[in-house]
């Protein structure tokens, strides 16, 4: 099987089709055309220096290019779990915790099905390390996101109800715990729904890719399974990092809850 | 039992003060709104950052951790907080002889948090914090939101409790007749200063 290649005009087809539905907007007055339009302008540029990139790297690949490829994704997705908080911790913080706790999960979880299962040779090989590394970035980013804004929001509304449990003598753990839990859950829910309908509802993005390129379809659902586990491991465990950093950081040594460590709600 | 010493205490809207408060005594606070009467019991449960330095007998706020210190010296807000359906979620023990001091049957011990009156809510979360046996208890406009009938009834909780346990009290209100009906002394917050109005 060969794998069709699309033409500039191929693709120019399908923007036609995001361009009518910006018309629409405009129309309707939805408000969400410009962003629509940036947003899909970003995905062209993106992945197409993505590709160029990853070209240069196929050819040229010396560990710490990839590394460094390795290392401004993880920034660039810090970054994006930083502007998806309403309210994001003040200072390095508001960065930190989430770049923190997805270089904790993805690239360990990256790093594990690099050495220990898919073993290529050498275990850093580009055709590997970047789409496992980007699967696993995108996926736990959206669950990082998730868990630290349901966190910050659930602790800003519920300050009455904290504090009430601090001053009762309760820790910060006790006075927090349902919350955290509660994050933690909305972080996780994503990927559950996800694993369970993949394949009956949805065909996953990675075995369609694979699929195209003209791979069996079992060895194509062989590795959708094992980038779905990853996935979930690594959201799983980057949320939790998240939310423990997060939690911990809402309060400070004298046990105190300290929301002037969160910065005012962006407008909506 | 234990006293209450500040020493060079003070908030963002108070400038350093000393004040003692011994065992048994029930001082009142009152001054405009925004003057911190709030923020100065806050800070002395140590629930917000302050200068100086809070005694609980021998006790140092700085030598204990922030819960341990707060379950000595407990605040009660105006507005008690629920975090919990059930009422008995909130006591580490219920036992109908709490809910025989407010009159209320045994078995309201499973019921909603919001079937319960506002003054009946107001007395639970003040045997809720006694429970703790404080020696210091730090009262922040407790009978604000309550009816003639529940004030009395919350100031002879209080009076009661303080009389048996000798436990101080510091009292923020705003009413000068409670200030006379409940206190032996009385401050007021006056330009950033606390100064003595009788006793």
């Amino acid at each position: 099987m060969e794998l069709i290649r699309l033409t500039p005009l191929d693709l120019a087809l399908a923007a036609l089709l995001v361009l009518a539905l910006a018309l629409l907007s405009l129309k309707l007055s939805l408000g969400i055309g410009q962003r629509l339009l940036i947003a899909a302008l970003r995905t062209v540029v993106q992945l197409s220096l993505l590709g160029l990139v990853l070209k240069f790297l196929f050819v040229q690949s010396h560990p710490m290019l990839i590394a460094a490829l390795a290392l401004f994704m993880l920034v660039v997705a810090g970054y994006e779990v930083m502007a998806r908080q309403q309210r994001r911790f003040i200072g390095a913080w508001g960065m930190g915790v989430g770049t923190l706790s997805m270089f904790i999960s993805s690239f360990t979880v990256t790093l594990i099905a690099l050495t220990v299962i898919v073993q290529a040779e050498p275990w850093y090989s580009v055709q590997y390390t970047i789409p496992l590394l980007g699967m696993l970035l995108g996926n736990t980013m959206s669950g990082i996101a998730i868990a630290l804004d349901n966190l910050t929001q659930s602790a800003w509304q519920q300050q009455r109800e904290i504090e009430g449990r601090l001053m009762l003598g309760h820790t910060w753990e006790e006075a927090i715990r349902v919350i955290r839990r509660n994050a933690l859950r909305s972080g996780l829910i994503p990927i559950i729904n996800a694993m369970a309908a993949a394949g009956v509802v949805s065909l996953p993005g990675m075995m369609t890719g694979q699929i195209l390129a003209g791979s069996p379809p079992f060895e194509a659902a062989k590795y959708q399974i094992l980038i779905m586990l990853l996935i979930a491991a690594g959201t799983g465990f980057g949320a939790s990092a998240a939310v423990w950093i997060g939690s911990r950081r809402l309060f400070d040594e004298r046990e105190r809850l300290r929301l002037d460590r969160l910065s005012p709600a962006k407008p909506e | 039992m234990a006293e209450l010493i500040l020493k060079q205490f003070a908030t963002p809207l108070l400038d350093p003060f000393n004040l003692e408060l011994a065992p048994g005594e029930c001082m009142t606070i009152s001054g405009p709104s925004g003057s911190g009467k709030s923020r100065l019991l806050r800070a002395i449960a140590d629930l917000d950052p302050h200068d100086g330095e809070a005694w609980c007998g021998d006790t140092a706020q700085h030598g204990i951790t922030g819960p341990a210190w707060r379950s000595r010296v407990g605040l009660l807000p105006a507005e008690s907080a629920w975090w919990s359906d059930r009422v008995s979620d909130h006591f580490p023990k219920l036992d109908g002889e709490i809910l025989e001091r407010l009159d209320l049957p045994a078995e309201t011990g499973d019921w909603q948090v919001n079937r319960f009156s506002s003054g009946e809510r107001q007395r639970l979360a003040l045997l809720r914090l006694l429970s703790n046996q404080p020696d210091v208890l730090l009262l922040d406009e407790p009978t604000a939101n309550l009816d003639k009938a529940n004030i009395d009834r919350a100031e002879t909780i209080i009076a009661q409790w303080r009389k048996a346990h000798q436990t101080a009290v510091l009292w923020v209100t705003h009413d000068p007749e409670q200030q006379h009906r409940v206190g032996t002394s009385s401050l007021v917050i006056e330009n950033r200063q606390l100064v003595k109005s009788w006793s």
